[in-house]
Parts: structure tokens; C-alpha cells; sequence
């Protein structure tokens, strides 16, 4: 059996501009909110979100992001800003494993995949805009590129010539996570041997606030106070705080990755999927979607339920989705639930959509690394009681085993990943 | 310089991203300065924009040069 392990990663995040500034910030507590600047959001009904930090960015060495470190100005005006994070942080990921197609066969045999919940919506927006305000033929031949969902895939495939499977997971909320599951898979089944997998989105723009905000999905209770907005469990939270990024692993095949004598951060040991057949927007009230996914990811990975010990939860703070997903993993894992901490660290980095499970996959990894658990900020009064340690506050040490990061998606489509530590 | 010259490099320069000096009148856009086909279509839109004159697509197939651009627009200003 071809298994998978992870030889890279990479990050841009409400809480920096790549993965040491936005870790060593998520270990620390803080929160990535604050009122809007990307535009006037005064008349909004949530005016807050989670905004990449952007500056000098690696010149400075502050933690910010600066999209000419990583595409050129001319370049940056034919993409929309998720495929932008994407080529940042796929860049940071593929660095960080060493790993480049020295020859055709090298690249035929790497891929990509990158999901995206909705793509380059705020190109869309302005086109929209520009088209009704001049006419169709002002439209800019960049617009379909640059906000095609696929075109992260394909713009980091051309940028590192990477020509083996080319995709892109749409499953909303989780396709960061369904983006890492299908790459796994690719790997698995032998069409590849590396797969530079993720997910990114940008869609803090007037016409997501809105959207998000009529669907009842956001917190508006805290527009005065940002950063005690995304309070996962807590009886006050309210809904999301919207953010934005990307998040990468490069994944490969443990032969390959061992003749390459490269550090190896841990193992995908397990992926779980299903579908809720609910609602369009809330999950199933009894949890039976993220249970069976969770199941599901155990069952794959082969391991005991007690040899996981951390679960980063999808955890949003919308006042539904909390309670469901923390009864689902009680039920899933029974009498082992008392030995589980579970975090979610959308607490400090909000909702990145699409490029949610992404960046939690990442968190998690660094988690195994470093043994440590990432808290959830502002769990001030937990609305439920529950045997499960909810980490609030404060990271934790503690000796991991193994992690379950989970990902549900509008429509009730579920994931569930499982990393382990790597032995051979 | 004519001041057509002066504006249409400034849009080149700033679309395609090259040196000013490169743009000179015989420079194809594709050949010599990097454009690909979506480029040439925005280049065309920008001149279009900057001159307040109209290119139809037929026209616009036929502007490979930076000389070329000036041409059309010269004789579609006067």
C-alpha cells in the first residue's frame, strides 16, 4: 500500500503573512479581527472580519504579507487575491519540502489541488459593477481567469511546473480539506507522487458581507469589540467572523519522500467523507453527517479511536453548528471522548471559507510537531456541558498521537482528516 | 515624440510590465515585448479608454506593433 506522508507547508492568515508569524500568533491567543478596511462597511449588518496583515512582508521580516514578494505588480492586476494567497502559500509549501521537477517525469508525476468555497467573488463584484456602469466591451480579457475557482490550481501548476493531477475540490467550507483528502487519494491510487494541496479565499468584499450576513451566517453582535467575535462553544457567540488566506501541504508518497532524506512533519493516515442530505445551510440536527465522516477517517486510518487525542473541531461560533459537530465526536468516540482536547483555532483566525481546513490541516501538523494545542480565545462560558477539554483561552502542551481536523460545507457536505506521526 | 507615442508606451509599460525604451515603434507586442493573446485584447480595451476612440475587433486583429497602434489611433483621432 503507497502511503502519504507530508513534506511541506505553507501559510498566509489573518494572523500572518506566513505560517511562523500566523502559528506562533495562534499559540499566543491572539485574534485576527477588526473592523473592515478592505471598504466602508459602516452600514453593514457585521462590519468585522478577519483580514490578512498586509506590509512590507519579508523584507520587513514583521509577520505581514506583500503580494509582490510573490507575483509580479503587472501580474497581480489579472488575478483575483485568493489565487493570490494560493501562490503565496503554495510557494512557502513546495520551499519548505525541497521538492522541485528536476526532469519530465518529476513533473508529470506532481500535481495540484486547490479548493476554493467561492473564488474570486469580489472580481466578480467589481466586474459586475464596471459592466453595468461601461458595457461589455470594458470587461478585461483577465476577468474568467483570474476568478475561475480551478485557476489557483492551474496558476501554481504553470508557475512550478507541476503537470501531473490538476484540481479543484468546490465543497464550500470544506474544501480545503477535500482539496487535501482527493490529493491524498491521487497519491494513494498511484497517479502521483507529490501533491501540492490546499485551499485559499478572499471573499471580504462588500457583495460576501452581504451575502453571508442574509443568510443569518455571521456575528454582529461584537462590531464594536472584533476580537471577542469568534467565540466557538461560548453561550454569547452568534455566528462567523469572516477571514481570509490559504493554506498548503505538499504531500508525497513515503518512498519518495524518504529517498529524498527530507523531514518528514507526519503522515495522513486517515480521510473521511459524506453528505449530509439535510438543509442547504444548516447540518443535520443529530450530527449524522460529521459522525459518519469522522467514523469514516477512523476506520481509514486504521487506528484505535484512543490514539487520537486532539481534534481541531470546525468549530465556526455560529450557534447551530457548535453543539452538533462537539456531540458528533462525543458519540464517535464514546468512552474515549474524556481523553480528547479539541480546539478550534477559527476562535483567533475566523472563518477562511474555502481555505478553512487548509489552514486548520496546517495547524494541526504543526500541532503533532510541536505538542502543542492551539486554544479557543473568548470561550468565556461554554453553552454545553461536555467531557471533552475545549482548551479555552490557553494553548496546551501535551504529547499528541494523532489529530482529526474537521470540515463541513454549506449544501451538508462533510470531511474529516486524520494525521499521525511518520513511522516507517 | 508625438504625443501618441508618449501614451501608448506609457500603457504598454505599465500593462506589459517591460522597460520604456524597448517600446519603440517597430516593437511587435507578442514578438519582442511578452504579450500573449489575452494581453493584446486588454492593450487594445486600455487604448481604447486613454484615446476615447472605438477599436472594432476586425481593426483590432490588425495592430501587432506598437508603430501600428499609433497609426490606427492617429487617423481615427483626426
Amino acid at each position: 500500500m503507497r502511503r502519504v506522508v507530508i513534506t511541506g507547508l505553507g501559510a498566509v492568515t489573518p494572523l500572518g503573512g506566513d505560517l511562523k508569524s500566523s502559528w506562533k500568533n495562534l499559540i499566543s491567543g491572539k485574534s485576527g479581527a477588526s473592523s473592515i478596511t478592505k471598504f466602508d462597511a459602516t452600514d453593514y449588518p457585521c462590519t468585522i472580519a478577519c483580514e490578512v496583515p498586509l506590509g512590507e512582508g519579508l523584507s520587513a521580516n514583521d509577520g505581514s504579507f506583500n503580494a509582490s514578494d510573490w507575483i509580479s505588480p503587472k501580474d497581480q492586476k489579472k488575478i483575483d487575491t485568493f489565487i493570490l494567497f494560493g501562490i503565496a502559500a503554495a510557494e512557502m509549501a513546495l520551499k519548505d519540502s525541497g521538492w522541485s521537477p528536476q526532469n519530465d517525469e518529476d513533473s508529470y508525476r506532481s500535481g495540484v489541488g486547490v479548493g476554493s468555497g467561492i473564488g474570486g467573488l469580489a472580481s466578480i463584484e467589481k466586474t459586475a459593477l464596471l459592466l453595468n456602469e461601461k458595457g461589455p466591451r470594458r470587461v478585461s480579457p483577465f476577468f474568467i481567469p483570474g476568478a475561475l475557482i480551478n485557476l489557483a490550481a492551474g496558476q501554481i501548476s504553470i508557475k512550478n511546473n507541476l503537470k501531473g493531477p490538476n484540481l479543484a475540490a468546490v465543497t464550500a467550507c470544506a474544501s480545503g480539506s477535500h482539496s487535501i483528502g482527493e490529493g491524498a487519494q491521487m497519491i494513494k491510487n498511484n497517479k502521483a507522487d507529490v501533491m501540492l494541496v490546499g485551499g485559499a479565499e478572499a471573499a471580504i468584499c462588500p457583495i460576501g458581507m452581504a451575502g453571508f450576513s442574509a443568510s443569518r451566517a455571521l456575528s454582529t453582535n461584537f462590531n464594536n469589540n472584533p476580537e471577542k467575535a469568534s467565540r466557538p462553544y461560548d453561550r454569547d457567540r452568534d455566528g462567523f467572523v469572516m477571514g481570509e488566506g490559504a493554506g498548503f501541504l505538499v504531500l508525497e508518497e513515503m518512498e519518495h519522500a524518504l529517498s529524498r532524506n527530507v523531514k518528514i512533519y507526519g503522515e495522513l493516515k486517515g480521510y473521511g467523507v459524506s453528505g449530509d442530505a439535510f438543509h442547504i445551510t444548516s447540518p443535520s440536527e443529530d450530527g449524522d453527517g460529521a459522525y459518519r465522516s469522522i467514523l469514516m477517517a477512523i476506520e481509514d486510518a486504521g487506528i484505535n479511536k484512543e490514539e487520537i487525542n486532539y481534534v481541531n473541531a470546525h468549530g465556526t461560533s455560529t450557534p447551530l453548528g457548535d453543539e452538533i459537530e462537539l456531540r458528533a465526536v462525543e458519540r464517535a468516540f464514546g468512552g474515549f471522548a474524556e481523553n480528547l482536547s479539541m480546539s478550534s483555532t477559527k476562535s483567533s483566525t475566523g472563518h477562511l471559507l474555502g481555505a478553512a481546513g487548509a489552514i486548520e490541516a496546517v495547524f494541526s501538523v504543526m500541532a503533532l510537531n510541536e505538542n502543542i494545542i492551539p486554544p479557543t480565545i473568548n470561550l468565556d462560558n461554554p453553552s454545553v456541558e461536555t467531557k471533552i477539554d475545549l482548551v479555552p483561552h490557553k494553548a496546551k502542551e501535551k504529547e499528541i498521537k494523532s489529530v482529526l481536523s474537521n470540515s463541513f460545507g454549506f449544501g451538508g457536505t462533510n470531511a474529516s482528516l486524520i494525521f499521525s506521526h511518520h513511522y516507517n | 515624440m508625438s504625443d501618441t507615442l508618449e501614451k501608448v508606451q506609457a500603457i504598454v509599460v505599465e500593462h506589459l510590465g517591460v522597460e520604456a525604451d524597448k517600446v519603440t515603434a517597430s516593437a511587435s507586442f507578442i514578438e519582442d515585448l511578452g504579450a500573449d493573446s489575452l494581453d493584446t485584447v486588454e492593450l487594445v480595451m486600455a487604448f481604447e479608454e486613454e484615446f476615447g476612440i472605438e477599436i472594432p475587433d476586425d481593426a483590432a486583429e490588425t495592430i501587432l506593433s506598437v508603430g501600428d497602434a499609433i497609426n490606427f489611433i492617429d487617423s481615427a483621432k483626426s
